[in-house]
């Protein structure tokens, strides 16, 4: 009897542990998680979503499934923890250009350093002479979004001779596209360039190319996309299925928009509107529209990126004299700005911003800021301390 | 290993098939005692075993099978029944001084069939024992411990699992032997085996990972670089206080040349571990645990992923609560058990930041088992997990039910 009693209450402890909330661990909160798909996706682009997010974050490659031999991560996930910004321990090292007339030294490895290598090999050490500049992996939510911003409007947000006298300029970066990259509705061109978007030098025509690339240039993996093997320079067979590279275009296509938290706290209203005030939002533009796309729930929506997608002079501190495209080596594509306040989950509890993570904090991201965006900066410095906390607590709710 | 199988499965039958006809035919083999005092090393003859009629072998085993609740960070997959296990055992005497033994485990379902021991030992004197074939190399206690039905635990430590890679088998030869008095025992074990590859820093775990060198389906045919895999341990005992054992393990685990060529340099891993086990006897607690230290030659080209340097271990707790009989099983004993496990995958600092590398975790798992026999266990855990990513993000948390049975036949 004695043990019947004693059975009975092992059994009665188990349905309350599976019933109690603190002991099973709850789910965090949706606007603190980056990962997750857009709402109002179909089932079918749910099932595709997943396959992508499997290939992105647990798909590692090893020397027999083709890393390297020479790479900078053994995969997608490594360099975005949780989707977020990237930690320096995978920052990416480009070089090689130093102006609109092209990399010269693709011939020796560029445009990206491959510094690490599988054992037996050796990773790539900086040609002398090469311009480079490092860049830490940006954030990968809301891409979709930014993707389906038509040209026309990212050509109305430019005002490259500064025509409303703001001193905020704002330019496309026209860059030459890969034979593989299909050419959207609408797009416009110049002398055989598009306008590019992704990057930090806004280098990349959409989320293909750019997810081709990283394989290829971040992880050592060709495709029949980028057919050529970054060590030995040769045409080798893919290491990835196109489909698998679709299915990974897709996951970062749908990856939800970051969600803002507080957006009814009186400190982060006061923030907001001292964000406006000093005329960050020139620059950090808080709305943008996408326009048709084939995925309904991407298509003809309004979206917060806190960016213009366009290139800016940000002054000779943030000048490492290396650039892609037509960019100048002082210019840099605004950084959106959403997600930011959950930076330190993806980067191990710190603050690494800008495009080398050199910033440990949103206050020092915001005083390197130079050129076009001087005048902001001046403002802020000339902020009472209590409204410089207001600006940042605004800005980490995003 | 084709023809071990089959005589496994021709034994299995003919058992089934005597069994059929009278099942007192079965004649329960006594513990092998040829080695005096029980020690860790002990293990693999320190089990159950069943003769038929006049069959000259004995054959035993063990099953598991668990159901599995978890959730992380409040997803969850809902729930899981499994069978990670069936293990097969026949033992042989070929001579009072020459036995043969060996482990066949069938692992999940059957989806994979490993020989984890089969050996043939010769005795010379206590103190100087040969033993060649299959061997578990003697690196801590559990992965020659191992058997489910002796663990108040569904899940194996992790750290004895994942970062040793318990069950951790390979052919090769070595002498081993023991000595004791009324009070003390003394042991040893000293093997030269087949190793590791270059798949504990090349895997899909993203981790310097010993176990990958598992999957390699050479690894008994031949060595992977023709350099042997040195395994000793030594042990003490005391009657009144327990055993204490230390370990080491180690050897070129990369292929550095091929056909004469220079691939690499000659890269290391070596391992050392601790284990102790003890009885407090006014209380019977049984205290349980094992900590290791793994440090990997890594290439410094290869970067921060997979990690030169690992440690983790476990401790268990079990406390008898009630014994005699329950549920009518006349010597049943009902433990309240507790474990508690830390592992660091990669221990040290990113060069680049100066600050810590994560990719740990440490755990806690309560636990209440019921055994109606000493051989069959059944048992309940709640396991609950935080570990962190390699750029030390804030902990996943992992809560996980289970509930497992476990028997030697």
């Amino acid at each position: 009897m004695r043990g019947l009693i004693i059975g009975v209450c092992v059994l009665f402890s188990i349905i309350f542990i599976v019933s109690c909330d603190s002991v099973m661990p709850a789910s965090l909160e949706e606007d603190q998680l980056l990962d997750g798909p857009v709402s109002g996706l179909t089932g079918a682009e749910h099932r595709q979503f997943l396959l992508g997010d499997a290939a992105f974050n647990t798909e590692i490659f090893t020397g027999q499934s083709g890393l390297g031999p020479v790479f900078v991560a053994t995969s997608c996930g490594s360099c975005h923890a949780g989707d977020g910004k990237g930690h320096p321990f995978t920052t990416l090292t480009r070089f090689g250009q130093s102006d609109a007339s092209g990399n010269k030294f693709l011939a020796q490895g560029g445009p990206q350093l491959q510094h690490r290598a599988l054992p037996g090999y050796s990773g790539e050490r900086l040609p002398d002479g090469a311009s480079s500049s490092r860049f830490v992996a940006p954030i990968n939510t809301g891409l979709g979004f930014m993707e389906l911003v038509s040209d026309v409007d990212l050509l109305a947000m430019a005002d490259p001779e500064d025509i409303d006298g703001d001193g905020i300029s704002g330019i496309v970066n026209w860059n030459t596209i890969p034979s593989y990259v299909k050419v959207a509705d609408g797009a416009v061109s110049h002398e055989g360039k598009y306008i590019t978007r992704f990057g930090k030098k806004a280098s990349v025509y959409n989320l293909l190319q750019q997810t081709a690339n990283a394989y290829n240039q971040d992880i050592g993996i060709t495709s029949s996309f980028e057919p050529v093997d970054v060590y030995s320079h040769l045409e080798v067979d893919p290491e990835i299925s196109t489909q698998t590279i679709n299915n990974v275009v897709f996951y970062l296509q749908t990856l939800k928009a970051p969600i803002q938290r507080s957006t009814e706290r009186e400190e982060v209203i006061k923030g907001k509107d001292l964000f406006v005030g000093i005329s960050c939002e020139k620059c950090h533009k808080q709305t943008l529209r996408t326009g048709n796309s084939h995925i309904a729930a991407l298509a003809n929506k309004e979206f917060h990126p806190y960016s213009d997608l366009l290139l800016h002079d940000m002054g000779s501190q943030l000048d490492d004299g290396y650039t892609e495209g037509t960019a100048k080596t002082y210019e840099w594509r605004t950084a959106p700005l959403w997600g930011l306040g959950l930076s330190p989950n993806s980067q191990g509890g710190s603050y690494y911003l800008l495009h080398d993570g050199r910033a440990h904090s949103i206050e020092e991201a915001i005083l390197w800021h130079g050129g076009e965006a001087a005048s902001s900066r001046q403002s802020y410095e000339q902020l009472s301390d209590a409204d410089k906390e207001l600006l940042i607590t605004f800005l980490k709710s995003l | 290993m084709k023809y071990i199988l089959v005589a496994c499965c021709c034994l299995g039958l003919m058992h089934v098939s005597i069994a059929q006809v009278d099942s007192s035919l079965f004649r329960r083999i006594p513990r092998d005692t040829s080695f005096g005092k029980s020690m860790n090393m002990d293990a693999v003859y320190n089990r159950p075993f069943l003769s038929v009629g006049k069959v000259p072998v004995a054959t035993g085993g063990y099953v598991e099978s668990d159901y599995t609740y978890s959730t992380m960070d409040g997803i969850s997959e809902g729930h899981t029944f499994r069978i990670p296990r069936l293990t097969l055992f026949i033992a042989s005497s070929l001579h009072r001084k020459i036995k043969f033994l060996t482990e066949v485990e069938f692992e999940d379902g059957g989806k994979e069939v490993s020989i984890e021991f089969a050996s043939l030992d010769f005795m010379f004197h206590p103190l100087v024992n040969f033993r060649g074939g299959i061997v578990m190399n003697p690196i801590g206690a559990f992965n020659q411990n191992h058997d489910g039905p002796k663990w108040e635990f569904v899940e194996r430590p992790v750290a004895m699992t994942q970062m040793l890679p318990a069950t951790w088998s390979n052919v090769g030869f070595g002498l081993f032997g023991k000595k004791y008095s009324s009070s003390w025992a003394f042991g040893y074990e000293l093997y030269l085996t087949n190793g590791f590859d270059e798949s504990i820093i090349t895997n899909t775990r993203n981790r310097t990972y010993l176990p990958a060198a598992k999957n390699s389906p050479e690894r008994f045919m031949e060595s992977s670089n023709g350099q042997p895999l040195v395994t000793g341990k030594v042990a003490l005992q005391k009657k009144s206080i327990g055993e204490v054992g230390i370990s080491y393990m180690g050897g070129v685990y990369n292929k550095f040349q091929d056909d004469g060529l220079v691939l690499d340099e000659k890269r290391r891993v070596d391992v050392v571990a601790v284990d102790f086990n003890t009885t407090i006897p006014v209380w019977k607690t049984r205290i349980i645990g094992e900590w290791a230290w793994v440090h990997v030659n890594v290439p410094l080209s290869y970067g921060p992923q997979y990690g030169h340097r690992q440690y983790g271990g476990f401790i268990d707790v079990v406390q008898p609560v009630k014994s005699g009989t329950i549920f009518g099983f006349s010597r049943s004993v009902l433990n309240a058990a507790c474990r508690i496990e830390y592992g660091d995958w990669n221990v040290g600092k990113f060069e680049e930041t100066g600050t810590t590398i994560g990719d740990c975790f440490y755990a806690v798992v309560p636990a209440v088992s019921f055994r109606p026999t000493p051989q069959t266990v059944i048992r309940v855990n709640y396991r609950r997990e935080w570990s962190r990513d390699i750029i030390n993000n804030p902990s996943s948390r992992t809560a996980i039910i289970q509930l497992g049975i476990s028997s030697y036949f």
